[in-house]
This record gives C-alpha cells, structure tokens and sequence, in this order.
C-alpha cells in the first residue's frame, strides 16, 4: 500500500524532450491506468517510477517519500515487463524465488512461499521447468509470480499483456483485476489498447506526445472527453469529428449543408466561429429526418453493423442494429442528438464545457431514441 | 535462387582455385608431412637418405626430464595465461558494458593492446618489470630479490604470462563485450527489480549467460597459449626460456631444437606430441565443460 505523487517531472534523453512536465497523484490501493498511443512516453513515465530511468526535473514520491535518488530495489516497487523478461537460465521457481533469494531469505522459507505463489497463478505444476519449455500465457504467469512473491507496495505492469493472443489477453485481463482486489497494492498499468484500459482502470490517464491529455474514471472520460485527442482515442469505431460553423445570427451549427437548430443562449455563448463537433457512432440513430449520408461500405459485428460513409470531408460512422437494412450506394439519414453532441475549440484542442440540450431537451431525446429502435 | 555459378569448363574453375589450393600445398600439408616423416627417421650425421627408426625419436624425447619440464611450464602457462585472460577481459567488459558517463573511450582503449604484437609487448614489459629501474624496484629496494624474473624461473613464468594476459585481455574483452551486450537490457532491469547490486547481477544474471561465450574463449586461449606464436615471441623476446628452463614452454623448446640444434627429427617428434596434447584437452573441453554451458 503506498500512495504516489508525481510533480512537475520531465524527461529529456540528450536534448530531445520526451515528457513535458507530468503531474499526477495516485491514492493508495488504486488502479490506474496509463493510456496513450505507441512512443508517448507512457513506458518512460513508469520507469522513473520504477528507478530505471533518471528523472531529469520534478519529483517522484512513494508513500511522502522523494524517490529520486533511490535505487530501484529501494523504491518497494515491483515490475512486469512487456517481453516478461524472464531468467533464461533459471527454472520456473529459481525465476519466482529470486527476489527472495537476493534479500536472503532462508531456502525453507523460500520455498514455501514460492509453491504459494506459483498456486496463486496456477503454476504449482510447472516449477521445474525452463523459461523457455512455457507458452506465452504460463511466462506471463510467471513474469506475475516474481512481482507478486515480494509483496511490493507498488506493481508497475508495461503493456503485459500485448504478446498474448486475443482470448488469452481478455483471460488475464481479469486475473490481473482479481489479483488487485486480493493483494491491494497501488497497480500502476500501462498500455495502449483502450479496451483494456475501460476494463481495467480505477483511474484513466490518457497521455500524448508527453503530456497527460486527461485524468479521471473511464466512464467520465468517455463520457465527456477533455480533448479532440482523448475524443479519438477513447471508444472503438472512434468518436466522430467534424468541422462546423456556429451561426449566432439562426442559432444554428451548420455543416456539410444541414443545419442544427441550436439554444439561441448557447449559440451567443460560442459565438461566430468554427469549431470541432464530436458524436460517437452508437449514439447516431436512424430517423426520418435528420443528416443525409450515403453509404460506402458496411462492417458486420453480429450484435449490430457499422455503417462507414463521409460527411463534410470527414470519415463518418454510425452503429446501427441489424435489422437496418442498407447496402453500399443507399443513402441513410441519421439523427444526431444534440444531448450526445462534444464541442471542441479549433485552436487549442480542447474541450467547450458547453451541454447543447439542456436536461428537459435531454428527455425528449432519449426518448426520441427510444422511438426510432 | 541457386547461387552457384555453372562453368562450362573444368580448366577456369580449376585455375580460379589454383594460388589457393598452391597456399595450402606449399605451407600446410608440405610441411605436415615433412613433420611426420622427420619424427620417425633420422638423418644420417655425415649426409644421405634418411633412416628410418621406428618411435626411437619419441623415445628419446619423453626420457628427457627437460622435456617434461616444459610440458610442466607450458601447462601452467596456458592455464594460467588463458584464466588472466578471461577474467580480466570479462571484468573490463562488465565495466564498459554498464555505459557508465565517459565510458565510451574505454571500449576503445582496452582493445588496443591486442593490436600490438608480442614480441614487441615483452620487450616492453622487459623494461616495465626489470628488477633494477622497473616498477618493481622501490619494492626490489626493500625488500632484496622480492621480484627477478632474471633469477628465479617462476617470477619469470609470472612475468610471461602478465606479457601474455596484458596482450590477449583485449581479444577476450571484445568477444565478452559483444556477449554482454546480447543480453536483453530488461534481464539486467529485472534483476535490478529483485534488489540486486551491479556485482549480483553479473554473477547471476550476465555471467551464466555468456556462457557459450567463454567456453569458445577457454577453447581458444588455452589453444593460443599452448601453440600460439605469440607464445613462442613472448618467451623468445622477454625470458630467452630461461632462467634455468623455468619459461621454457613447448613451443618455444620444439623451435630451439629445430632451428638453433638442428635437430629436426626431434623437434618433429615433440610437434606430434603436443598436437597430440591440445586434441586431447581440446576434447576434454567439449566432453566435460561444453556440457554444463546453457544455449538459449
Ligand atoms: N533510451 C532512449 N533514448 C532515446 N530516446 C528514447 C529512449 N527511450 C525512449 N525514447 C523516446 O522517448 C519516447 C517515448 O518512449 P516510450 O516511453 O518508450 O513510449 P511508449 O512506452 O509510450 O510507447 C519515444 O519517442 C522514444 O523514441
Ligand atoms: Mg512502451
């Protein structure tokens, strides 16, 4: 159980900046998650946690305590790394009882805890064996065991799971979150995969080229994304973009030749210009009126299908059920309720804390939604 | 794709290879079965053909007990010379390979000496080691005959091997550098994770795994020191074999023979006998230490 404390901290590696000033806290016992594309810096961060990396300005904190000058093995931190990272040369429990081994526990001792851990990730069977004899699941399982055994105050995970395959990937997903739940360390969990981020997370940060996008609970984050980035990143297909101009005068946003009749108070606040318009594509709904697309292709997911077309120059899609029938060619008109609509600023990216349908418009367009299922 | 180019003729192929198969001919198996014919004949004192004696050369050779003083001092020497070697190049490797700020120069630096060739080593360590002006003397000055290599045989075999470590620390070094750094950064990161020092590490983590590599370099060495002509030029340039044959190892006691006593039938004789020597150690190795080393 430790709390962590991140301040100001930024790395460089020669002259080239790679984190600009990170700031953050994790409470103790909490799951967190770090998000963000390939390169952004999300390894580098867990690192300087870890004591692999050096810090180069800021402060790292583990329970109050500056860590920066610590030696990794100082820090009461335990790591899983993405290609495991196993002793070649090791079996299986000389792998998990290492730890123990180097902090000189007795060889009886040792032994015990290393059957009560290998029970733990279900590889009682398998101690004597070779890194090298195991599959990609079982090394996982080990790679676990060794951070488990030594009861760490911390568990940094880097993108453990991306060599396994998809089912095996969902498997361990839940073990890592039942895991949690039974050992309470602060689990610091890297990846870039959103779907494991959702599932997993307490506390979602998304990170970008070095800096954090945004903090908060995966559903709040999904729910009102602080950033056009976020707004991609997050919910798979992704989030729609377009570009629209706020007409203040009709009080209305128009784009691609459809105008959207907006709150006249709302148009004054947002004033003439372009802005970024989101919607996520299950929140499009078909309807007798609405906006016109034409259908370019379509992606069958069982549940549902995936109608992908182009509004306004951008790509554009909508999830609908399957009995909505469409073919390539067709055209469709969809509605796009102004309570699921995310405002964005052109310049800066951000997100405009602006809600176009206020909670009595909000009624009327769940249920409008329910009318057209 | 098929590489192979298709001659039509037989005689361009053939004339391609020729200077190659002339080297081989002319300095390998020419005198190979020179070697052999000399070691079991002898040459009439007063001149024509050859005698042939059966194993009598051999005979005479292994009943000289300064013949099993040299096969004495050269296995020392080997043994002595190839674990310096090693141990030293696998120290500075270690060194370098933890990239430590300013390290860079150092890759370069300790590979130097391999460059230089031995003879010319001995000579300086020669004037490095002399008991009277070298770095030794202040501690000579003391201490009276505490180091001189000039009078007792094994100062001289330690100055010998120091020659011969100095010099071939740099091959070992590059073969174990190259080792080390084919072992993935995140075993080393792992272990640093488990509360391991840099000393920890090495010993448990890097050194089982260069493994194979030192099994290739104790192979190597102990051929080098054996036979190696750095061997023969150390000796010849820094001791002269002596004092009273205490660094006369085989090599340079077969070409004494040979070339200052003129006794080719029994230098021929020992050259057998320490090819002889380095097979059996040589499967010895392979039989015994090959075994315990782990290939990922
Ligand atoms: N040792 C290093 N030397 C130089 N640049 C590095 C080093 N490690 C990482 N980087 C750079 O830092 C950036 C972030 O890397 P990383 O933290 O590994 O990204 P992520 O884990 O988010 O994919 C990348 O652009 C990468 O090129
Ligand atoms: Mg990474």
């Amino acid at each position: 159980m430790a709390d962590i404390a991140i301040r100001a901290v930024r790395k460089s590696y020669g002259k080239n900046p790679t984190l600009h000033g990170i700031d953050l806290a994790f409470a103790s016992g909490e799951f967190v998650v770090i998000l963000g594309p390939s390169g952004c810096g999300k390894s580098t961060l867990l690192r300087m946690i870890a004591g692999l990396e050096e810090i180069t300005s800021g402060e790292i904190a583990i329970n109050g305590k500056v860590v920066n000058r610590l030696e990794p093995r100082e820090r009461g931190c335990a790591m899983v790394f993405q290609n495991y990272a196993l002793y070649p040369h090791m079996t299986v429990a000389g792998n998990i009882g290492y730890a123990l081994k180097v902090a000189g526990v007795p060889k009886a001792e040792r032994l015990r805890r290393i059957e009560e851990t290998a029970k733990i990730v279900g590889l009682s069977d398998y101690l004597d064996r070779k890194p090298a004899a195991l599959s990609g699941g079982q090394r996982q399982r080990v790679a676990m065991a060794r951070a488990i055994i030594r009861e760490p105050n911390v568990f940094l995970f880097d993108e453990p799971l991306s060599n396994l395959d998809a089912k095996l990937r969902v498997t361990m997903r839940a073990e890592i979150r039942k895991l949690h739940q039974r050992l309470s360390a602060t689990s610091i969990f890297v990846t870039h995969d959103q779907v494991e981020a959702m599932t997993l997370a307490d506390k979602l940060v998304v990170m970008n080229k070095g800096v954090v996008e945004q903090v908060g609970q995966p559903l709040d984050i999904y729910h009102r994304p602080a950033s056009i980035f976020v707004a991609s990143f997050i919910g798979s297909p992704a989030m729609n973009l377009f570009d629209a101009a706020v007409d203040v005068d009709n009080a209305c946003l128009t784009f691609g030749g459809t105008k959207m009749v907006i709150d006249r108070a709302l148009a004054v606040r947002l004033g003439a210009r372009h802005i970024t318009v989101g919607i996520r594509p299950e929140q499009c709904v078909v309807a007798p009126e609405g906006v016109s697309i034409k259908v370019d292709f379509i992606e069958e997911l069982g549940s549902g299908r995936v109608i992908h077309s182009e509004l306004n120059g951008h790509p554009f899609a909508a999830t609908v059920d399957e009995h909505t029938r469409a073919r390539p060619g067709d055209r469709v008109t969809l509605e796009l309720p102004l309570a699921h609509l995310h405002l964005f600023d052109q310049e800066t990216g951000r997100r405009i804390e602006i809600d176009l349908a206020p909670r009595a418009a909000r009624n009327s367009a769940s249920q409008q939604t329910l009318q057209a299922v | 794709m098929d590489k192979r180019a298709a001659f039509r003729s037989w005689w361009l192929p053939s004339l391609f290879a020729l200077p190659q198969i002339i080297l081989i001919l002319l300095f390998f198996y020419w005198p190979a079965v020179a070697v052999l014919r000399w070691a079991f004949t002898l040459e009439p004192p007063f001149g024509g053909a050859a005698e042939f004696v059966g194993f009598a050369n051999f005979k005479e050779v292994f009943a000289d007990p300064l013949y099993w003083n040299s096969v004495g001092v050269s296995l020392a020497f080997a043994l002595c010379g190839t674990l310096a070697t090693i141990f030293i190049g696998l120290v500075l490797a270690l060194a370098v390979d933890r990239q430590l700020p300013g390290s860079a120069p150092f890759r370069f630096l300790y590979i130097l000496p391999y460059a230089i060739a031995g003879p010319a080593a001995g000579m300086a360590f020669r004037f490095i080691l002399s008991p009277e002006r070298g770095l030794m003397a202040s501690v000579n000055a003391a201490f009276p005959d505490f180091w001189n290599p000039a009078k007792y045989g094994s100062h001289a075999l330690i100055l010998v091997i120091v020659v011969f470590a100095w010099k071939w620390a740099g091959y070992t070094f590059i073969f174990l550098l190259a080792g080390l750094q084919s072992v993935p950064r995140s075993l080393i990161e792992a272990a640093a994770m488990d509360g391991c020092g840099p000393i920890r590490r090495a010993v448990d983590i890097q050194i089982p795994l260069l493994a194979p590599t030192l099994f290739f370099l104790l192979v190597i060495m102990m051929t080098e020191g054996f036979v190696g002509a750095d061997t023969y030029g150390i000796v010849a340039r820094t001791t002269d074999g002596g004092p009273n044959h205490g660094t006369d190892v085989m090599v340079y006691r077969i070409v004494e023979e040979a070339f200052r006593g003129l006794n080719y039938s029994g230098a021929s004789a020992q050259s057998l006998v320490l090819i002889g020597l380095i097979m059996i150690f040589t499967f010895i190795q392979f039989r015994f230490i090959e075994r315990q080393v782990h290939y990922k």
